[in-house]
């Protein structure tokens, strides 16, 4: 793209540019996906519980979320007398954003990737972090009981899960060698018997895929683990106070994570772009479907989930991330690295 | 703790049954119906929106003997009442308002000439809470866009009076 640029633009403008086009043309189709993502997730939902789900906008009620959009964004956008204003305007931005800007590492084909960084991971890992931020600011700047509650869970909660998603992200590094996610997608090229094209479905890893997928939902404030906007405990938790776009922000950002721990489940363990076979005519097509596919699989096991599970109690939340997750995650990255040690690199360090 | 706990535990296995369960959900036919292109069958016995009638003959039937505003557990009923010019005496005022009414029927049971009913039509919301406060006009209106089905639901549920 930059070379195209470069033929009537000096060189750092044309690279701006050509990366400004590449953002767009990640970002757009993203929040469309996002939108019908709201969508498939309500769909999914209705038919577990033997109802429809929205059926009345567009053809099978398709552009139900655009209407809905359409809705929050006429509304008037109301900031609490008490609250922080800078703080409180900001906090939704943060969360959109983040959510955003780590797709920046996703490798969507081979060569298909914003910014091909060698530490892709760990990037991901900071961002994701970020995340909370959004959440601690809209509940302390909201000056409102329940946002606050739902602020300081929210803080728990992600940072408890992180620790586990750390540890089952340095079994998979162990595994491929690299921090690189597309290193780590091609690493998993005719991973079980020179065929499957699966990390998660390698006995070691397959658990720790199990405890990645779980903490994902518990990272993305998921039902079973939506304690953060339990309504019926803390009224919508620390969207309470918004309104309007500030809420849409919050919305797009919080189904845009949804998304993204889905595209990092497909990468890390179920083969990315690559097809689930290693068969020649399956690779004629693009990467991008394949992702796309295995992401919306996951997306309906996480609808699937909340169909199903009711809302966890907060202290068994915390039981679940700290006494099961965490030394479980812990022995396994054992168990990876010294299987690793004894028949890759020799028993011998 | 015996083994099977453990193994089971490990394996989710009770998360797992519960999963197969909601998958054999998703693909049974839904229990609701698409409502505003499909309605359920109402029974002559629904009580929704109010209407005052007429006879045949245009006379409206309401009396004014005030049993109605009286049965009223939620008193939404006002009437004021005085002579006509011919000596009947009839109703010169008769609201309802709909954001009180809690629709126990007790206004239909209590009418000795069957002239406040409670129709089958559910489908009335409005945008202000003025539009709730009905007047006479607007039940005698009620009366007149329903009549054919009141009197059909009033002849069949008459035996079982």
């Amino acid at each position: 793209m930059t070379s195209w640029f470069t033929g009537f633009l000096p060189y750092g403008w044309a690279y701006f540019i050509a990366t400004l086009i590449d953002i767009l043309v990640i970002a757009l189709p993203l929040m469309l996906a996002v939108a019908m993502i709201i969508y498939a997730d309500r769909k999914i939902w209705a038919a577990m519980a033997l109802r429809r789900g929205p059926n009345v906008v567009g053809p099978f009620g398709l552009l139900q979320s655009f209407a809905d959009g359409l809705k929050v964004f006429l509304q008037e956008t109301i900031i609490p007398s008490a609250a922080n204003r800078a703080l409180f305007l900001i906090a939704p931005i943060i969360t959109f954003t983040v959510a955003l800007a780590a797709w920046a590492v996703i490798p969507f084909g081979p060569k298909a990737v914003l910014a091909n960084v060698n530490v892709g991971l760990l990037y991901l890992l900071a961002i994701s972090s970020m995340g909370v931020y959004g959440i601690i600011l809209s509940g302390w700047a909201s000056n409102s009981k329940y946002p606050f509650y739902s602020a300081i869970r929210a803080a728990a909660q992600m940072v408890s899960y992180e620790v586990s998603i750390g540890f089952v992200l340095v079994t998979v590094v162990l595994w491929s060698g690299s921090f690189n996610l597309n290193d780590i997608v091609t690493g998993q090229r005719g991973h079980i018997f020179h065929f499957i094209n699966f990390y998660g479905l390698n006995p070691l890893l397959f658990p720790m895929a199990v405890v990645f997928l779980i903490s994902s939902m518990a990272e993305t404030q998921r039902a079973p683990f939506d304690l953060t906007e339990a309504e019926s405990e803390i009224v919508a938790g620390y969207q309470t106070e918004y309104s309007s776009m500030a809420f849409a922000l919050f919305w797009l950002g919080e189904y845009g994570n949804v998304l993204l721990m889905n595209a990092l489940n497909a990468t890390l363990f179920w083969g990315g772009w690559l097809p689930p076979v290693d068969w020649a005519p399956l690779y004629l097509v693009p990467g991008v479907i394949w992702l796309l596919g295995k992401i919306f699989f996951g997306f309906f096991v996480f609808s699937w989930v909340k169909a199903t599970v009711p809302r966890y109690r907060y202290d068994q939340l915390m039981r679940l991330g700290w006494k099961i997750f965490l030394p479980l995650s812990l022995i396994w990255v054992f168990l990876v690295s010294g299987y690793l040690m004894v028949t890759r690199y020799g028993m011998h360090p | 703790m015996s083994l099977a706990y453990y193994i089971k535990s490990f394996t989710l296995w009770e998360f797992v049954k519960a999963h197969a369960k909601t998958l054999s959900y998703f693909f049974k036919p839904k229990a609701t119906i698409n409502y505003p292109f499909e309605k359920n069958p109402l029974s002559p016995r629904f009580r929704g929106e109010h209407a005052l009638r007429r006879y045949p003959n245009g006379e409206e039937r309401c009396i004014a003997c005030k049993l109605c505003e009286a049965v009223c557990p939620a008193q939404a009923i006002t009437i004021e009442a005085e002579p006509r010019d011919d000596g009947s005496r009839r109703t010169t005022r008769y609201d309802i308002d709909m954001t009180k009414c809690i629709f126990c029927g007790f206004c239909q049971e209590a009418c000795p000439v069957d002239a406040i009913v409670e129709g089958p039509n559910f489908e009335y919301s409005t945008e202000t809470r003025e539009e709730l406060i009905y007047d006479k006009a607007k039940l005698l209106a009620n009366g007149d866009r329903w009549e054919p089905i009141l009197a059909q639901n009033l002849a069949a549920d008459a035996p079982y009076r």
